[in-house]
């Protein structure tokens, strides 16, 4: 049996880096897109945040920003930073595969 | 019988409603209820300017009810909650307001409290806001008592009201000091939790630009954890640390408390989900809101509130005649930007336009984008005169669209 990977450099993204297509998105990308940012694993509290992120996107057509995830995620905003170095919204955003946060206008 | 029309809130998008409702209606179509916790209308624009003294409380706050056209019920109450299965609204004072149609127009609140350390030692002492009055005014007292040493200017996390406002203060104070004499003793920085001076590329790069001439440093990504008074530090969640002798800081924000008292009314900062087209709440259909108390991806700014007067004004109307809603704000906002040394900034942009250099109102307008002048400050100072005569009363400001205009903005590639 074979497998069609798709792999993170085939497909369209923003001049940072975020997918423009979020529902192009899988796992296997999200360790990819994890990887090239620094984070060499993801783990569940990783995943955690990345779920979170994508189902309030998908839902609200918006994604939270750090004190929403401090908030309503379940990791608390210090632990975040820990597991997404500097901002952890931005690149939880960006493992998702969804659009860079709006928040900051 | 006239529909009940509830606002929440006395400040600028609640009054500036009322006054548009109450012209639209006669009383025996529609009674108008503004609800507001107190009487003191604050002209907040003007509390960046309360630190140098050129601006003084007696000069900035007026009596809210005195704002409010005739034939509007002013009650002055806190909210305790909005239910909105019933479709009424519970005052602290114990009354029972039934609404057809809420507006929500209660902004945004300051919340130091939520940031490790902010309003423990030194709040008030060597760490300030002027983002209320009273701060504003402590921080007058310390500024002309300071005289030297590590002055920080930052944000803690966005949203905030008027988010170029703390880059104005970083200009304002460096024109201070420069006027004192004492600039060359002052070590001045801005830190942010954005990864730029601003949240758009194009004005992030002038304003960079401007901080860099005028000698003062930038610290990006800096996320605080923790304010830390007694020995002089700013924390970040990621464990940097800046030093200060004087902080001056705009707090976290989030929604009116009621808010979270409310079932089904907010978000998670208490902010009220809201289209950004049509400004009917998410919520449910008879609730509108408007200013700093939505979610939409604009600048918590009176020029956005002002801008979102007309579809609004629209919108309650078609709701009560059954009507379809029209989507028609473009989240147009227009800020000018104090530079200090007499001169100022305009920047004018919406959802989908970025702040680009050019003229303003058109190609042929006498207001520069993004670039100092003289005039743009003088505009800055003949908006305070334009709030209280033409924006509260709801009417227009003569020459500035609601829709942003794009005639006489530069097109620029996406990179600078």
């Amino acid at each position: 049996m074979t497998t069609i990977e798709t792999h993170v450099s085939e497909l369209e993204r923003d001049a940072e880096g975020f997918l423009v297509r979020p529902e192009q998105w899988s796992r296997e990308l999200a360790l990819e897109i994890a990887r090239e940012n620094g984070i060499p694993e993801l783990t569940p509290r990783h995943w955690q945040v990345v779920e979170f992120m994508r189902e309030s996107y998908l839902t609200t057509g918006a994604a939270p920003s750090i004190r929403a995830l401090g908030k309503e995620s379940g990791v608390p905003v210090k632990e975040l930073y820990s597991l997404f170095p500097k901002g952890p919204a931005k690149l939880a955003a960006k493992i998702g595969g969804i659009p860079k946060p709006l928040g900051c206008i | 019988m006239p529909r009940r029309v509830v606002i929440l809130g006395g400040g600028t998008g609640g009054t500036m409603m009322a006054n548009r409702l109450r012209r639209r209606y006669e009383p025996s179509e529609a009674a108008i209820t503004v609800v507001d916790r107190d009487d003191r209308h604050v002209y907040q624009p003007g509390l960046l300017f309360v630190p140098f003294r050129l601006a003084h409380a007696d000069e900035i706050v007026r009596s809210r009810r005195r704002q409010l056209h005739g034939g509007i019920d002013f009650h002055e109450s806190a909210v305790e909650q909005v239910v909105l299965e019933e479709d009424k609204v519970l005052l602290a004072d114990g009354t029972h307001l039934p609404y057809d149609v809420l507006v929500v127009a209660t902004g945004a609140v300051l919340q130091p409290e939520e940031t490790e350390g902010l309003t423990g030692a030194g709040w008030n002492e060597n760490v300030f806001t002027f983002y209320d009055l009273q701060g504003a005014e402590e921080l007058a007292r310390a500024l002309e008592g300071f005289d030297g040493g590590r002055l920080v200017v930052s944000l803690v996390d966005m949203p905030i009201k008027c988010p170029v406002a703390p880059l104005e203060f970083s200009f304002l104070v460096d024109w201070h000091l420069t006027e004192r004499g004492i600039r060359d003793e002052v070590e001045l920085t801005y830190v942010t939790p954005l990864d730029a001076a601003f949240t758009k590329p194009v004005a992030s790069a002038h304003l960079a630009g401007l901080l860099e001439e005028k000698g003062i440093g930038l610290v990006t990504e800096f996320a605080t954890g923790e304010v830390d008074g007694a020995h002089g530090r700013l924390v970040s969640w990621d464990e940097r640390e800046i030093p200060f002798d004087l902080l001056v800081t705009v707090p976290a924000h989030g929604g009116a408390p009621y808010v979270a008292r409310s079932e089904g009314l907010g978000d998670a900062l208490g902010f009220v989900p809201t289209n950004p087209s049509t400004l009917q709440s998410l919520a449910k259909p008879n609730v509108f809101v408007i200013g700093d108390a939505t979610n939409v991806p604009a600048s918590k700014a009176g020029s956005v509130t002002h801008f979102e007067g007309e579809t609004l004004e629209e919108n309650v109307d078609r709701l009560l005649a059954g009507e379809e809603l029209s989507a028609e704000y473009d989240g147009h906002a227009n800020c000018f930007i104090e530079t200090g040394f007499g001169k100022a900034l305009l920047i004018d942009f919406n959802y989908e336009t970025e702040p680009l250099p050019g003229r303003f109102p058109n190609a042929l307008g006498p207001l520069p984008l993004l670039k100092e002048s003289r005039l743009n400050h003088l505009g800055k100072l003949m908006f305070q005169w334009l709030y209280w005569h033409a924006l509260l009363p709801g009417r227009g400001i003569p020459g500035i669209p609601e829709a942003m205009p794009t005639s006489g903005k530069e097109r620029q590639p996406e990179a600078v």
